[in-house]
């Protein structure tokens, strides 16, 4: 109904009237509901669906639905406050076109790899696909089949599907989406501290002086904890806050020092850094003693493209994480042709902001805070980035203290909690085992009851090699599950798209909306998603939340810990394992993958009813068993009584969150230190105890050039990324009206020169192409990013216009995570 | 005959149509295939306030912001939305909230950390929705009545 103004007053004052006369207004009349048993909305707590930060967030159910959501006031991380995605966490759950039932890729009534997705039951979809992965485990074996997963995971689906894959089909071609985020923060904490995750925490920025960010854009990418530190820079006149980026964007809006420098030309300035701070005698020996050793990294190691690209003809392409031990003054003379003139040239910054940075760091009464996350780890020396950074902190003693130290931040809502501690790598186990350490096998041989031999020794496929497998035929039966890997990947023109649809490849997707991905796919599966289920993530300052069920999900939709365990019951372990095996536990015959991974005295230990009261739990419901306690409880072990201790299952739904390791029910908020970490004794001060000696590494690594670099016929550097408004891809945010109009459509930010050379104006057609893919998009010279002249930034998070066309599929060589931020383009009016 | 032809050609095209699968958020462009994009358009500029979808959603900015200056040095927003400036801009005054800190103490001033008004405050191009969002408004649920319970274990 639309009233006019004057219509709305008259109408207003008519009821007024009538309710004064005391004459009864029909509840549809009366303009303010005022009975207390109709307005009251139930609020419970639960972490916010999106970044790594991990706010809080109150969500009011009414009437079996999400009708409001509000920063919590009691969470620490944001203290009542969200940013706009999180204030419409409210919609994301009730586009119309949510996925409901599943979708069979059929023709004539049977599946065909050319039919059309077409609707099936659960029963059909399991059968279709368990006689796919049966097919390949027995034309091909464990290495055939594998999965792409996520960290959007809750902690319990990633470690169920870990099981599954690692234990049940005995393939380690399991890796999550976190691979293309965080895979290069995880390799530099494993390689320089022994154990993976920041020593620090947020409370880092209310302790904190001087916030250095590299390459990270929080103002729009972790929107709260910039609020922190906007909070802290803006009430404490002596700190500040330095932004390093290859563009210009709106964390410079706070920044006292601000350094755009060529990309790749990072490692340089690091290394000009550590040079500085040991000329000017700032090195802090008595730390660097006692808590640090040397080594020299291996140099010339490929770009982690397809062994026959030239660029892998590199000396150390086999060994690319090797090195040889050395001594300070082997570094110190390695760092010294990092000299104020050769950096300021090579990476375009001015010497005296190379200067006044390097003065921050040497400075021994400045406390420092360095925070990176896509700028360092997508990155084709991305590892090398973590190393370099962790140099500067080890030389002067800022580290593991209020207010000081290296801290990675992530991108999704448990990169940490599910990717990285439960391990769902292609190379890892929970709580930082590995797949090729016979020791760690074991452990988790014995924790999941397994006879020894069942974990493969070897690690699987990473993410960007399973898209190429995928194309070579090699990988068959893949499931993708809570992730849109045909959007993220890159390079998908020449590997993902051909991969998913080569006809010896059986893909399903499990989501929650149709995607891009899950028009590739050969079955969907459709997905319950945040509050329609229990969950647990874990945050980028290793703190673990819970929620519970608040609401049911659409129609047929279950969640992803429902669709692993249900799966499960379709295969016998004669169908899974060999003979062999089987003989060293022969009381496994006859039964299912289902009772061997869950069913197993450990996973099923806890009924139903203790789930808390007024709230459901579907999977308790379907499995007879508090599934979600069960495989927690039973991951935990892994972790407890060596500082990865997690609390007790209920203590989280109780807490805001807890901070791991949470030892005799306390949380650690600075590790490696005595007096706040537990695990350090008394007169040690620091102890990097994730190293055998206790020592953290301090590595020698050069500035290398990236894989792809512009030239005459590609003469653009481009670099993607996201936007505050959207997350991701856009598969949750564009389907909430305001955040789609906020920004609808993805955009090429240029330097206007650029454009003037070009011919192009502003809203400009254009395509955008490499050697490899092209997309179109529309030419933007104004705006929150400005970037230099000579590189141009599209964002991803838009279905109807994909740059990954458009991207190379290098990785770092040791962390094998892909460089987004790099290759080289050119642009042409359409 | 041929009436009864293209009756029966539409029908099979309604069905392949229903039978498609397509990504919205994409539109019915093949994957691997390009198209023009959208073109750019200016946000709403109208000033007429929205109704929110819930109490606590920050409002949207319903005029143009292109060009203000918010940094460290200065923040456009705040000289018409300041508490201060509300008389003469005739614009609504920042949330009571805005003005507490991270414990909940009531400052003088809008608190540093609400500082940057883009995190949560978002101006709206004027399209379509590309895909309906079934949201329930609160009000909509309460006007038809129904039960208080809520929680689906409640039941």
């Amino acid at each position: 109904m639309k009233l006019t103004r004057r219509e709305f007053f008259k109408q207003s004052a008519a009821l007024s009237t009538a309710t004064a006369a005391g004459i009864p207004a029909t509840a549809g009349a009366a303009n303010i509901v005022t009975d207390a048993a109709l307005t009251k909305l139930q609020w419970s707590k639960a972490p916010c669906r999106f970044c790594g930060v991990g706010c809080g967030v109150n969500v009011a159910v009414r009437d079996g639905k999400v009708v409001a959501t509000h920063g919590d006031i009691n969470a620490e991380v944001n203290r009542g406050i969200n940013c706009v995605k999180g204030y419409f966490l409210s919609k994301i759950m009730y586009g119309a076109d949510r996925l409901t039932e599943p979708l069979l890729r059929m023709k004539d009534g049977k599946y065909d790899k050319n039919g059309e997705l077409q609707p099936v039951s659960w029963d059909r979809a399991f059968d279709v696909m368990a006689e796919q992965f049966k097919k390949a485990l027995r034309d091909k074996g464990p290495t055939s089949v594998g999965m792409f997963g996520s960290g959007q995971w809750t902690i319990w689906e990633g470690y169920a599907a870990a099981k599954l894959l690692k234990a049940g089909f005995r393939s380690n071609n399991i890796d999550p989406n976190a691979r293309h985020c965080m895979a290069s923060a995880v390799a530099g904490f494993m390689r320089t501290f022994g154990m993976d995750e920041p020593m620090g925490c947020y409370d880092d920025i209310e302790n904190g002086q001087v916030f250095v960010l590299w390459g990270a854009n929080m103002a729009e990418m972790h929107p709260i904890l910039w609020s922190r530190i906007t909070d802290r820079r803006l009430s404490s006149p002596q700190s500040r806050v330095v932004t390093l980026s290859v563009y210009e964007n709106r964390s410079y809006d706070l920044a006292d020092l601000t350094l755009t420098f060529r990309p790749q030309t990072d490692l340089a300035i690091m290394n000009y850094i550590a040079n500085h701070i040991i000329r000017s005698g700032a090195v802090n020996r008595g730390f660097v003693d006692r808590h640090a050793r040397f080594m020299v990294g291996n140099t010339d190691i490929g770009y982690g493209l397809r062994p026959e690209n030239p660029l892998q003809k590199a000396r150390n392409v086999a060994d690319p994480g090797g090195g040889k031990p050395a001594t300070f003054e082997e570094y110190a003379a390695f760092v010294s042709r990092y000299d104020l003139d050769s950096v300021a040239e090579l990476s375009r910054v001015p010497r005296q902001r190379l200067e006044q940075l390097a003065q921050l760091y040497a400075d021994p009464k400045t406390p420092v805070m360095s925070l990176f996350t896509m700028g360092f780890n997508q990155h084709t020396r991305g590892t090398w980035c973590s190393h370099l950074l962790y140099n500067l902190h080890l030389l002067t003693g800022k580290i593991a203290a209020p207010g000081n130290g290296p801290f990675s931040l992530t991108g999704q809502p448990s990169a940490c909690g599910t990717a990285r501690e439960v391990g769902t790598f292609s190379h890892r186990l929970p709580a930082d085992m590995v797949v090729t350490n016979p020791k760690h096998r074991e452990t988790a041989e014995t924790i999941w009851k397994l006879p020894p031999g069942t974990i493969p020794d070897k690690p699987g496929y990473h993410a960007v090699q399973q898209n190429r497998m995928l194309k070579d035929g090699k990988l068959n039966a893949y499931w993708v599950m809570c992730n849109n890997n045909m959007q993220a990947a890159p390079n998908i023109v020449e590997e993902a798209w051909p991969g998913y649809r080569n006809p010896d490849n059986f893909i399903v997707v499990s989501d929650a909306y149709p995607t891009v991905t899950t028009v590739a796919a050969d079955l969907v599966l459709p997905t319950a998603m945040w509050v329609e289920k229990e969950g647990a993530y874990g945050n980028a300052e290793r703190r673990t939340q819970f929620w519970h069920q608040l609401v049911s999900a659409p129609g047929q939709a279950r969640s992803d810990l429902w669709q692993i365990m249900e799966f499960s019951k379709r295969f016998r372990m004669e169908e899974v394992w060999p003979a062999e095996l089987l003989d060293k536990a022969p009381n496994y015959r006859g039964k299912t993958l289902y009772d061997v991974l869950f069913r197993n005295g450990e996973v099923d230990k806890f009924p139903a009813s203790q789930v808390e009261a007024g709230y459901a739990n579907d999977e308790a419901k379907a499995f007879g068993f508090y599934v979600q306690k069960g495989l927690f409880e039973e991951y935990a072990r892994f972790g407890r009584g060596h500082g990865h201790d997690l609390a007790p299952f209920d203590a989280y739904h109780q807490a805001r969150g807890l901070r791991w390791p949470v030892v005799d029910g306390k949380e650690t908020r600075w590790r490696y230190r005595e007096g706040y970490d537990p695990y350090v004794k008394a007169g040690e001060d620091v102890n990097f105890y994730g190293m055998p000696d206790g020592k953290a590494v301090i590595y020698a690594l050069p500035y290398e050039p990236a894989a792809e670099e512009p030239d005459k016929d590609y003469p653009f550097w481009l670099c993607t990324g996201r936007v505050l408004e959207h997350w991701h891809s856009g598969s949750m945010t564009r389907r909430v009206p305001e955040l789609y109009r906020a920004f609808p459509d993805a955009v090429c930010y240029m330097h206007p020169d650029d454009a003037r050379r070009l011919g192009l104006r502003r809203g400009d057609d254009i395509e955008i192409s490499s050697r490899r893919g092209a997309m179109r998009t529309r030419v933007e010279t104004r705006g929150r990013n400005k970037p230099p002249p000579g590189l141009i930034f599209v964002p991803w998070f838009d279905a109807g216009q994909l740059i990954n066309k458009v991207t190379l599929d290098a990785t770092c060589p040791i962390s094998l995570q892909t460089d987004f931020k790099k290759c080289a383009v050119q642009i042409r009016k359409v | 005959m041929r009436i009864l032809i293209s009756v029966g050609l539409a029908a099979l095209c309604a069905t392949a149509a229903l039978a498609q699968h397509i990504d919205n958020a994409r539109g019915p462009v093949p994957v691997m295939e390009e198209h023009a994009p959208p073109p750019l358009q200016n946000p709403d500029n109208s000033d007429v306030r929205r109704q929110r979808a819930y109490a606590m959603q920050p409002p949207i900015i319903p005029h143009k912001i292109e060009g203000y200056q918010t940094d460290r040095n200065a923040n456009r927003c705040m000289m018409c939305h300041a508490r201060t400036r509300t008389e003469q801009s005739q614009a609504p005054m920042i949330s009571v909230s805005h003005f507490t800190d991270r414990d909940g103490n009531f400052l003088a001033e809008l608190s540093p950390r609400r500082y940057f008004c883009l995190q949560c405050h978002v101006p709206q191009v004027p399209v379509k929705p590309l895909v309906e969002n079934r949201y329930i408004d609160v009000e909509t649920m309460l006007r038809r009545g129904g039960s208080a319970s809520t929680l689906p274990g409640r039941e």
